[in-house]
């Protein structure tokens, strides 16, 4: 049963690399090989594909800032969260989790008004804002349940040593949870890397991977979706192997 | 080292952010889908509704998550049940089931395009075993039953991950002794989960589901790959209006429907697995 | 000096606001003559040991006991020579390269205390460190630390619940009852003249025990009947008091002594060098603690003589002893 579901869960990659890794005529021929040729025409032909490398470009900026702009606006909310008794914590909570529970990719409509107006409209940064705003709640939960996992007394016996609260902050806390809070920036890069529709609908020049894709479906060749699926699929692959440790310990602080 | 506005100062840009980006962007669409030239009328919602795509893409989305959802909340359930009772090779297996989580939804639906596709390995695969002579073409508008099927496996296949790891995470907060005293108790495997797992797992139930309800209304690039324009979705729809139809006051009233519509079951959601206070771990 | 109660009662608060890590509500801190109340924990001069040691997992044993001596930006050769020399005082010389991960609690305990002490403070601050110990381990650590705080001669106040703990460690013991002192002395002091009831069925275990006593006539002052008996007690106005009396500091006696009461035996526990004898009198459970030789049975009656000069009054209504 575990290997049944391991290869459903798998198979479908496969098939996927063996696209990729075949030439364009191995792609649309029938019946299909179950096994690459390891040939890289695919792959070479998308690119080479024009805009191509442009959108990867786009997509790694756009995804670095979203991961930038997370951590440093929520990973302070995460720790006032986790350290502080204050009025309107519970209110403040509520507010994150509630964003859950919104369609948030819609925001890209009306932001996409509000960037006209303010000129960043079509900008890599004005898309960035906008992923941030996806990633943010993760972000504050996640550094949340971080900073909660350090007992505060350790920052006490800091204080009681000679440190004042930034010291604390950067030769205690800071060490113990720099693991944890790269496992986080890293998940804030793959929901900007993977974000569809608000990067089609805020972007026309500066197009992301995912949004150059989903705009050349109907008329790009099957072994140009194929490749460029695999290039999507790749790195999400090595990206959650590198925060799996995480993944769970910051689903369970997000439940309750 | 008591400081009254240190926590406020920590909290200030998120809840910058958050009016920016969040609470202000979704007022803007309410407004611009209930205002027009001059002033408030329903007219966006009249001809959201009027075109004749507007219940098809509605009930395809409906459809679609309803067939999805509950596969995905047993299949999860399942999963996390076999993880968690599992000794050897748990970290390799917990890998591989959370591959999904980062894959996008595009890449999902590409990935099982690679499948479906007319000369797709399905295709493939039926004429090696004989079963087809030639292949079928399993993605066009007179096989809607086909894409619906694709882009069902395709979702399922992708968001039962995030469900999964939900499941896995609020079950490590169960402590064990539960569960062995309802075994000392003599309550068999299936009891067990029964009566002491998924009770106890509620909160996490709730939150697994309300994401995974949300992420089903949103649900868009997944079709795009599979079904092209043959299968209208809600999400699709904003996006065609927004974009190619440049109506950016019926993409809002689009936007509005998905909004109603995730919200009330969000209610649903909260109401029906609600864990009374005294009764929490 | 220890800040001895149960859990709850404020002690830890106490020491907190002390340490600078919590602020009161009112009132205000004085270190050595110094007010320190608006000082941060950083400037009052105090090093703390934790309950849980809070060492810090990042660094080596080295760098955790160097950590406030580099704070105070000290010249890094007296550092070296600072925590070489408490290290050896702990006897922890050999683990100085390791992480708080790789040591066992009491090992962690040690680097705790060393990091207090290097930083040579006005007051070291213990909040309950020898809690997390198991028994065996806490017994060795008690004796260590009681020798190293002697030797170092630094004021320290210790908070536990622990009355063996505080009788062993103290000077002097505060005992603390719903965030107030309510006696503070020497050790044996506290245990032959505890202050209040409160104290006295607190310290010690098996605590002291309580009885009603009447006074016998009112012509007679001074007299006070228990089970019929006579004993001289306090000469106040009131129709009754409480006489209490240290379970060891009970006697069997034979039925014709005239200051032995009766006691119908409910439990016998043997404890190896001594047995506990649970009775009942007049209705009021009375702890004794007898020579393990002797065994009654249970439903037995024995007749209980207290030591004359062991017997304590205490008022009924304000709980107070009574001199």
């Amino acid at each position: 049963m575990t290997l049944i579901l391991c290869v459903w869960v798998l198979l479908p990659i496969y098939l996927l690399i063996v696209n990729s890794l075949s030439t364009p005529e191995e792609v649309i021929a029938f019946p299909k090989r179950f096994f690459p040729s390891f040939n890289v025409a695919s792959l070479e032909f998308f690119a080479g594909f024009s805009g191509i490398v442009k959108a990867l470009q786009s997509s790694i900026i756009v995804a670095t800032i979203t991961m930038v702009l997370s951590i440093l606006i929520g990973a302070p909310a995460g720790y006032a969260l986790s350290r502080f008794e204050f009025r309107g914590k519970t209110t403040f909570r509520v507010l994150i989790l509630m964003t859950r529970a919104f369609p948030l990719p819609l925001l890209a409509l009306p932001l996409a008004i509000m960037f006209i107006r303010t000129g960043l409209d079509d900008t890599m940064f004005g898309l960035a804002l906008v992923h941030t705003m996806l990633a943010l709640p993760f972000s504050v939960l996640i550094t949340f349940s971080l900073f909660s996992g350090i007992p505060i007394e350790l920052e006490e016996a800091a204080w009681t040593l000679g440190c004042n609260r930034v010291q604390a902050f950067t030769k205690v806390v800071f060490p113990l949870i720099l693991p944890g809070i790269t496992a986080s920036a890293v998940f804030a890069f793959v929901i900007s890397w993977n974000e569809v529709f608000a990067a089609s609908v805020l972007t026309i020049e500066n197009r992301t991977l995912t949004a150059f894709l989903l705009q050349s479906l109907d008329v790009s060749p099957m072994h140009l979706k194929f490749a460029g699926g695999f290039v999507l699929v790749m790195p999400a692959l090595i990206f959650i192997f590198a925060v799996r440790k995480y993944l769970f310990s910051m689903w369970g602080i997000a439940n309750r | 080292m008591e400081n009254k506005a240190l926590p406020y100062l920590l909290l200030l840009p998120t809840a910058v952010f958050l009016c920016l980006f969040f609470l202000y962007p979704f007022s803007l669409v309410a407004w611009q889908a209930f205002v027009g030239d001059n002033g408030f009328t329903l007219e966006h919602f009249r001809s959201m509704t009027d075109h004749w795509k507007f219940s098809i893409s509605f009930w395809n989305t409906m459809l679609l998550a309803v067939a999805v959802v509950p596969i995905q909340l047993i299949l999860s359930i399942v999963m996390a049940s076999m993880v968690n009772a599992m000794r050897k090779g748990r970290d390799i297996v917990l890998y591989i089931w959370t591959i999904p989580l980062g894959i996008s939804d595009l890449a999902a639906g590409i990935i099982w395009l690679a499948i479906f596709e007319q000369s797709g390995f399905l295709n493939s695969m039926l004429q090696s075993i004989g079963v087809a002579d030639k292949p079928q073409n399993f993605l066009t508008y007179d096989n809607l039953w086909t894409i619906f099927l694709a882009i069902a496996l395709a979702e399922i296949w992708r968001a039962t991950a995030i469900m999964f790891v939900i499941l896995v995470a609020g079950m490590g907060l169960i402590p064990k002794e539960y569960n062995e005293a309802a075994e000392v108790f003599g309550a068999s495997r299936w009891q067990r989960l029964w009566r002491i797992t998924l009770p106890l797992l509620r909160p996490s139930l709730q939150t697994a589901l309300i994401l995974r309800v949300i992420l089903a209304f949103e649900v868009f690039a997944v079709v795009a790959a599979l079904g092209g324009t043959s299968f209208p979705v809600l999400m699709g729809e904003t996006y065609n209006y927004q974009f190619a139809l440049q109506d950016g006051h019926v993409a809002a009233a689009l936007a509005l429907v998905i909004l109603a519509v995730s919200i009330a079951f969000t209610l649903v959601i909260i109401r029906v697995l609600r864990v009374p206070k005294e009764a929490q771990i | 000096m220890v800040l001895l109660g149960a859990s709850g009662c404020g002690k830890t608060t106490l020491l907190r606001i002390i340490a600078g890590l919590e602020s009161p509500s009112g009132g205000e801190v004085w270190i050595g003559g110094k007010r320190v109340d608006h000082l941060p924990p950083r400037e009052r001069g105090i090093a703390m040991v934790f309950q849980n040691y809070a060492v810090f997992p990042h660094l080596t044993v080295f760098e955790n006991i160097a950590f406030g001596l580099r704070m105070s930006k000290i010249d890094s050769a007296i550092i070296d020579e600072r925590v070489k020399r408490t290290a050896e005082l702990m006897h922890i010389e050999s683990l100085l390269d390791r992480y708080s991960g790789q040591l066992s609690g009491g090992q962690r305990q040690r680097v705790a205390v060393a990091r207090a002490l290097a930083m040579e403070p006005d007051v070291i601050l213990m909040d309950e460190p020898l809690s997390n110990l198991d028994a065996l381990l806490r017994l060795e650590m008690r004796a260590e630390l009681k020798g190293v705080l002697e030797n170092s001669n630094t004021t320290t106040i210790y908070v536990t619940h622990d009355q063996v703990e505080a009788m062993s460690l103290a000077d002097r013991i505060s005992v603390m009852h719903k965030g107030e002192i309510i006696q503070s002395a020497e050790p044996v002091e506290v245990y032959r003249n505890p202050a209040t009831h409160f104290v006295g069925s607190f310290i010690d275990n098996p605590p002291m025990n309580f009885i009603t006593a009447h006074r016998k006539s009112d012509s007679e002052e001074g007299k006070w009947l228990v089970m019929g008996k006579t004993f001289d007690g306090p000469t106040i106005n009131t129709p009754e008091v409480k006489f209490a009396i240290r379970p060891e500091d009970l006697a069997i006696v034979s039925a014709s002594d005239e200051t032995g009461f009766a006691a119908t035996v409910r439990v016998v526990e043997p404890l190896g060098a001594h047995t506990l004898v649970t009775c009942n009198v007049d209705g009021t459970l009375f702890r004794v603690i007898v020579d393990s030789s002797v065994r009654p049975e249970s439903g037995e009656v024995l007749y209980l003589k207290p030591v004359a000069d062991r017997i304590r009054w205490f008022d009924s209504a304000t709980q107070l002893a009574i001199a």
